[in-house]
């Protein structure tokens, strides 16, 4: 049976090219990978190469043509000893496969698309009441979760700069080497690129590391590992391959450590679908998001804040305690704004609803405990009963988590609201080092009482 | 760029498969799986090119054309459970450790059979089953993740290896030296495999890595090191095989430079300007991997028909492979919000 010889394609945008050369004449016996001929685009020269082997019957467009449509046949190849007929096939291209964006599925990807946008909101679920606390550091919430979670699962180590014998850089992996011995916990070189590879390499079989950053901002160094290898595998896997890793350390600014150390990184993680952003406040919120996190089957970041290492706070005792990702606390029940926090500025909202409260003006403070899954219900009915947004983080403006937040209020809660929705947020400038100018631009109580009070 | 035939090695002087008094051999049974799965690679391939050419296949697209005896002689040293991980010149591997070609083609075409469901392409396909990690399209990316599935063999106390591909361009990254580092300091079973084409892209790899030795680049890390004659399958397997050994004894990682040649550009829109046709004819005319092992397979006495046999065995699989590719339903619009998260 003869077979044609189509026009090639050079690149999906190529539509038609010029036969600049033929290397084959008729005659010719063809085998496979046989360069036959040469064709030209305005960007290339290429080779066409035979697939099929046979001879070379006839051809059907001469060298020197312009302007040969992509799929037009060429040329065609009959096997050995075979007559082919002298008629010429039919010169227009062959069809080329349906794109499904221009087929009937184009509604329904756009209808699933917009649903996306808006889903039903699920009312939010009530706290659960954990019973007993006790008093203790972030920084010991932190080393117990992850103590509690490693000697459950032997799947689950930790890595990264001085965390097994220098007991981490801030302490909190204190004593985890002396219970778990180096197999577990592991000292890593100064190279964030490569281990953090290495941990989702191992992630990719079924462990479940924890990668300590000494801060996130040397995360920056392996940030191509977890967004292009740790958040997209999943997906491009078709499902086959998870990645169950916690990437965790200090985020933000620290004290007085300037420009390359002081930045918060939430807006940058929690726009990448796949993985899962937490920025815990409380020692609760450390101890249980940290758990919740290690047993997550994705990638989390889970943000830490220096400041808040060393402050104490109440933390239930039950060995069960743990917190759902992807859903916010009320700190502070109010009746007359909303205030939208995460980590660290949750205590700056705290203080300034107290100012307020002190002004006659209610304020509800929400700590939103994960960026993303990002719990718009409980911001959206908390809006509905006061009517005024404010949102605080500590980084920069454009982008951020303020905007974004302020967006879903717009999308969900549009009728709700009385004024514009105001952002509390870090100076869009890089972090100055000198004491006053850092304290300008960071977002103290009385900047989130000045927002309350232009909307109240 | 080296005297002759484009830098291909015909016998380093540290190349453990010299062909001298001891010249290693494979029997008429391993030769002719050798040769049916270098042919399956190029068949394949040379149909992957043609339905690119058709518009059947999208995007980025990197042939692994005159490369096929490294991964397929690297293969014959690996036993079941063994992990491998490559860059995005990954069709040759997908098919040597035992994927199949139907799910590999209907991935190229996007499909919803396809080893992603049509979510990955070319440069992206993964299989749990044959332990092959990726497909992945950041230059040096697989190289620590490499040596993170060897981290996870020695973590969970198997003789299991690892092994980490990649082409002379990846091999200045800097994330490959931070791997070497590790890999040694932790002893990992892993062997990196730098398939040198002599190309990264266009460039050679004359002027883009300071030394020509890449064999040696694990020295300072005390990795031994050898350059094998990638054109030659006997002595790549003969290579592995070492390097396979050592890392199984748990003495750390080994590194392996292949020198090989891709006769295609480096990706189906690559003129390929940066080379002279002179020199591609020569490495296809000379060193051709599959013509040599046929010619081996003749030495040996094969029966013709038992020759033609494989060919056509091969010539119907990647038929059949091409047509399942092109008659496979794409995916389903729903599958667009499908394997984001893993639901818990």
């Amino acid at each position: 049976m003869s077979t044609q010889v189509l026009m090639p394609a050079l690149s999906p945008t190529m539509t038609e090219g010029k036969l600049a050369r033929w290397l084959k004449k008729v005659g010719d016996t063809v085998s496979s990978g046989d360069v036959i001929a040469e064709i030209e685009t305005d960007k290339a020269t290429m080779e066409v190469e035979a697939v099929d082997e046979g001879v070379l019957a006839k051809i059907l467009v001469e060298e020197g043509t312009e302007g040969v449509a992509v799929n037009a046949p060429i040329a065609v190849l009959a096997a050995e000893g075979e007559e082919v007929s002298s008629e010429a096939p039919a010169q227009e291209a062959a069809a080329l496969p349906k794109v499904a964006a221009e087929g009937s599925g184009a509604k329904e990807i756009a209808d699933r698309a917009s649903e996306a946008k808006t889903p039903e909101l699920a009312r939010p679920e009530p706290e659960r009441d954990w019973g007993e606390t006790r008093t203790m550091t972030v920084r010991e919430a932190l080393r117990d979760a992850m103590a509690i979670e490693m000697r459950a699962d032997d799947d689950v180590f930790l890595m990264g700069e001085e965390v097994a014998q220098y007991q981490g850089a801030y302490k909190i992996s204190q004593g985890l080497l002396d219970e778990f011995g180096e197999r577990r916990v592991i000292d890593t070189p100064i190279t964030e690129h490569g281990f953090t590879g290495i941990a989702v390499g191992a992630a990719l079989t079924g462990l479940k590391p924890i990668v300590e950053f000494m801060t996130f901002n040397f995360a920056m160094q392996a940030i191509d590992h977890i967004i292009n290898s740790a958040a997209k595998t999943l997906y491009m896997s078709g499902g086959q391959m998870g990645c169950p890793i916690v990437f965790r350390g200090p985020n933000g600014a620290a004290s007085r450590v300037a420009a390359q150390h002081s930045q918060c990184y939430a807006s940058w993680y929690a726009h990448v679908p796949g993985l899962k952003v937490v920025a815990p406040y409380s020692s609760a919120d450390a101890m249980g998001l940290l758990r919740a996190a290690i047993r997550d089957p994705n990638p989390v970041v889970f943000l830490e804040n220096e400041i808040l290492y060393g402050q104490s706070f109440e933390c239930p005792v039950d060995p069960d305690f743990i917190l759902p990702i992807g859903q916010a606390k009320i700190e502070r029940a109010g009746t007359d704004v909303t205030i939208v926090a995460f980590s660290i500025m949750v205590g700056v909202a705290l203080k300034a609803a107290e100012v307020l409260a002190e002004q006659g003006i209610s304020a509800e403070v929400i700590n939103l405990r994960t960026i993303r899954p990002l719990d718009t219900a409980t911001v959206v009915e908390s809006v509905k009963k006061t009517s005024r947004l404010v949102t605080v983080e500590e980084g920069w403006p454009f982008a951020g988590i303020g905007a974004e937040v302020s967006m879903q209020i717009i999308e969900h809660a549009f009728d709700w609201l009385d004024a514009p929705p105001v952002r509390v947020h870090g100076l869009d400038v890089p972090l100055p080092y000198a004491a006053n100018l850092e304290k300008l631009a960071l977002p103290q109580p009385d900047w989130v009482v000045d927002a309350v009070r232009k909307l109240v | 760029m080296a005297d002759t035939d484009a830098g291909i090695v015909q016998s380093g002087a540290n190349a453990p498969a010299n062909r001298g008094s001891n010249q290693p051999t494979m029997t008429q049974e391993e030769y002719s799986r050798a040769y049916r799965d270098m042919l399956l690679i190029r068949r394949f391939e040379e149909r992957t090119g043609q339905l690119y050419g058709m518009g059947l296949i999208g995007g980025f697209c990197h042939l692994y054309i005159g490369q096929e005896a490294v991964v397929v002689g690297v293969q014959m040293a690996l036993k079941q459970g063994d992990k491998i991980v490559t860059s995005y010149r990954d069709h040759g591997h997908m098919l040597a450790c035992g994927m199949e070609a139907r799910g590999v083609m209907a991935e190229l075409t996007g499909r919803a059979t396809g080893y992603s469901r049509g979510k990955g392409g070319s440069m992206h396909m993964f299989s749990k089953k044959e332990h092959f990690y990726g497909g992945h399209g950041i230059v040096g990316a697989q190289v620590s993740i490499g040596a993170g599935l060897a981290f996870s063999n020695k973590y969970r106390g198997t003789d299991e290896v690892a092994v980490a591909y990649m082409g002379d361009g990846a091999s200045n990254q800097g994330q490959v030296y931070e791997s070497f580092n590790m890999a040694a300091l932790q002893k990992l079973p892993c062997i990196f495999v730098i398939e040198n084409n002599q190309y990264g892209m266009g460039t050679s790899a004359a002027r883009s890595s300071a030394s020509q030795a890449l064999y040696k680049n694990g020295e300072p890390w005390g990795i031994p090191g050898r350059q094998v004659d990638g054109m030659d399958v006997v002595a790549v397997r003969e290579a592995a095989r070492e390097a396979v050994a050592y890392c199984r004894a748990g003495k750390g990682p080994f590194l392996l430079e292949m020198s090989t040649y891709r006769y295609r550009g480096h990706s189906m829109s690559d003129p390929a300007k940066y080379r002279t046709r002179d020199e591609v004819e020569a490495m296809r005319r000379d060193h051709d991997a599959i013509e040599r092992v046929r010619k081996a397979l003749i030495d040996l006495g094969i029966d013709e028909k038992a020759l033609k046999a494989i060919d056509d065995e091969i010539k119907a699989l990647v038929a059949d492979a091409a047509e399942f590719a092109q008659t496979s339903p794409e995916p389903d619009p729903s599958e667009l919000w499908t394997d984001i998260l893993v639901e818990s």
